[in-house]
């Protein structure tokens, strides 16, 4: 089943099945020598289709990296750096921390730091790495700031204290790093009061509603914007004057999806903007494709093209073109940079806009002004 | 064989550079250290070889910034011994006094190699590898990319020179070599092991022995860089910009 359901297995020297039986057979260096272990992008679909249940993206993959990395195999470049700036800097992108909050510059309204405000909020909010510090996700930081701001919700960031919550560090196999990381950001959870914890980001999501628990037996208050925003329906809705007239198809992300099962919030929210029509894809749902971002794939996206000779982003975004779609919409940061890439590298840039629901809603919200193409 | 690896801490270029009041140092306020690339690679170096003959390699470093960081991680990727030289003046020291003050230690402990870095963002006329290897009398090769030692009392080195030569050198032992780079990239060391090498392991300290520092150049002031001439940025279609590239080109007499 594991090996049938991996968007990648045709590019693995062994499939994830063939290397479970490998390694029963007790032949872990082939496998640690094979192109299997960096092929995976933590998309759960084998984890969700077990029969037997086996943990294979959140144990198997992990631990054989873990395996490779002790061994002292030699690691994919990007993925090394990621690694290395993550543990330096508190993300992998090796930016400083003190440039953590230069996204807000653009956002228009105030975006308030925990520290400083000095009181509780009703809403500790996570920006994590990627809108923090890329340039097309900041953009959907700045979002998120306005429609929070807009909807009178009491938020506040940590600012430049807050540090990558290691997903992809802990699906890369860096069980040490992820350990490390788990145990500054509890304590940077129990610095401050607040109700709950919002982010935007699935993989965060993913780590702090079912691996944080695990690790410290303790439950933290987070639901990703969808599920914050969706609850908030009576504040949002009256928000969203201006129609955006198309057709949008939403693509469900792994994390939300199959691994948390959020698959109406956000078709509520895209719903409550006036003129939009939602259609829906070829596989959805529990059957989405991975875009081929997570658990270490965007630090891996050359160790993989040279395999693979493409990126689950690229067959995704034709089957959201296959939909005569106007709109692709996502709600995970890695998606809007990976999808606007794979429509240029494939050849049909400009054909569908991609966009993050918070952006859509940010613009039907008129809170930045302006319309759609 | 006993290998001593030189560690120098370097400003890190993720935060932006401020010069200090004085006008003659870096401001320090916000500033970070990190290991010396080059240097990253002499340890590398100083593991293959010992990978490959046995012997002891110790990682030495001058207190500063994060050199506790850098000795536990060169622990957990192999090395022995870690030693901090520790009253390092707040201001650091110029290259020629960091030298003379590590040589005073090498000269002690009297390793077989000493590896270090060929040059560093704070040390680029590479002044480093040299002095030290002038002040222990010992010969010297800068610029290597791989150091081999297939024979007892000697190493053989491969030297980068300009313009794609390179020689192969066969060096007498005792003898200090300025590292440009490992023949691989320095191995990744999982950071379970550095947390490891933390609880588990020890660094020696040791006061750094005062010795006269040789009259080194003289800061007057420091500057930040001037902006040059601004750029010229073209526009219009790709083919317009791409004539107006080959026009440019040819009235400056590149292309013909």
């Amino acid at each position: 089943m594991c090996g049938g359901s991996c968007p990648l297995a045709f590019a693995m020297e062994y499939t994830p099945r063939h290397s479970i039986y490998l390694l029963k057979e007790g032949l872990l260096d082939q496998v640690l020598k094979s192109n299997t272990l960096w092929l995976c992008v933590s998309c759960y679909n084998c984890t969700s289709r077990c029969p037997s249940g086996l943990k294979i993206t959140d144990v198997l993959f992990p631990a054989l990296r873990d395996a490779a990395m002790s061994a002292g195999h030699t690691l994919p470049a990007e993925f090394k750096k990621a690694l290395d700036n993550t543990y330096r800097y508190g993300n992998s992108f090796g930016e400083a921390p003190r440039k953590r909050m230069d996204w807000a510059r653009g956002a228009g309204v105030p975006v308030p730091i925990i520290s400083q405000l000095k009181r509780p909020v009703e809403a500790l909010w996570l920006v994590e790495c990627y809108p923090a510090y890329h340039p097309r996700n900041q953009l959907q930081a700045q979002a998120m700031a306005r429609v929070l701001h807009s909807m009178g919700v009491d938020f506040a960031v940590l600012g430049p204290e807050e540090r990558c919550v290691g997903d992809c560090e802990r699906l890369s196999g860096e069980a040490g790093l992820f350990e490390s990381l788990v145990e500054k950001n509890i304590a940077l959870f129990d610095k401050y009061e607040y109700d709950e914890i919002v982010t935007a980001d699935p993989h965060a999501f993913n780590s702090l509603t079912r691996i944080y628990p695990d690790a410290t037996g303790r439950q933290f208050p987070v639901r990703h914007y969808v599920e914050f925003l969706a609850a908030r329906m009576d504040a949002l809705r009256p928000l969203l004057g201006n129609r955006i007239e198309a057709r949008v198809t939403y693509h469900d992300n792994c994390c939300l999806g199959r691994m948390s099962g959020l698959y109406e919030s956000p078709r509520e929210l895209l719903r409550a903007i006036p003129g939009i029509s939602l259609v829906e894809m070829p596989f959805t749902r529990e059957n989405a494709l991975c875009c081929g971002g997570g658990g270490g794939g965007m630090w891996l996206d050359t160790v993989i093209w040279q395999a693979a000779h493409e990126r689950l982003s690229d067959r995704r975004v034709a089957h959201a073109l296959s939909t005569g779609a106007d709109i692709l919409a996502v709600s995970c940061p890695f998606e809007a940079s990976r999808f606007e890439d794979a429509l240029k590298s494939t050849g049909n840039e400009g054909k569908i806009v991609v966009k993050d629901i918070v952006e859509l809603l940010d613009e039907s919200a008129g809170t930045r002004g302006g319309m759609p193409a | 064989m006993n290998i001593a690896v030189l560690l120098s801490m370097v400003p890190d270029l993720v935060e932006e550079l401020e010069i200090a009041p004085s006008g003659v140092a870096l401001d320090t306020q916000w500033l970070r250290y990190l290991l010396s690339e080059s240097d990253d690679h002499a340890l590398e170096q100083a593991l293959l070889l010992k990978e490959r003959y046995g012997g002891k390699v110790t990682a030495l470093a001058l207190d500063r910034g994060e050199a506790e960081e850098a000795l536990y991680t060169a622990l957990a990727r192999g090395a022995d011994e870690a030693v901090k030289l520790t009253g390092i003046p707040e201001e650091g020291w110029g290259k020629r006094a960091a030298a003379a003050v590590v040589g005073a230690v090498l000269k002690e402990s009297a390793p077989d190699l000493i590896l270090t870095g060929v040059q560093a963002i704070d040390d680029m006329d590479g002044h480093m590898a040299g002095a030290l290897a002038g002040i222990l009398g010992l010969p010297f090769v800068g610029v290597t990319r791989s150091v081999d030692a297939p024979g007892a009392g000697k190493v053989l080195v491969q030297k980068e020179y300009p313009g794609g030569m390179a020689a192969e050198i066969e060096v007498d032992l005792p003898a200090v070599i300025g590292v440009l780079s490992a023949p691989q990239p320095p191995r990744y060391v999982p950071v379970a092991r550095i947390r490891e090498a933390r609880k588990t392991r020890t660094i020696s300290e040791r006061e750094a022995p005062s010795v006269a520092a040789p009259e080194g150049l003289v800061i007057r002031r420091l500057f930040k860089p001037e902006p040059a001439e601004r750029a010229e940025m073209l526009d219009g279609t790709p083919e317009e910009m791409a004539r107006q590239i080959v026009t440019i080109l040819e009235n400056r007499g590149l292309v013909r």
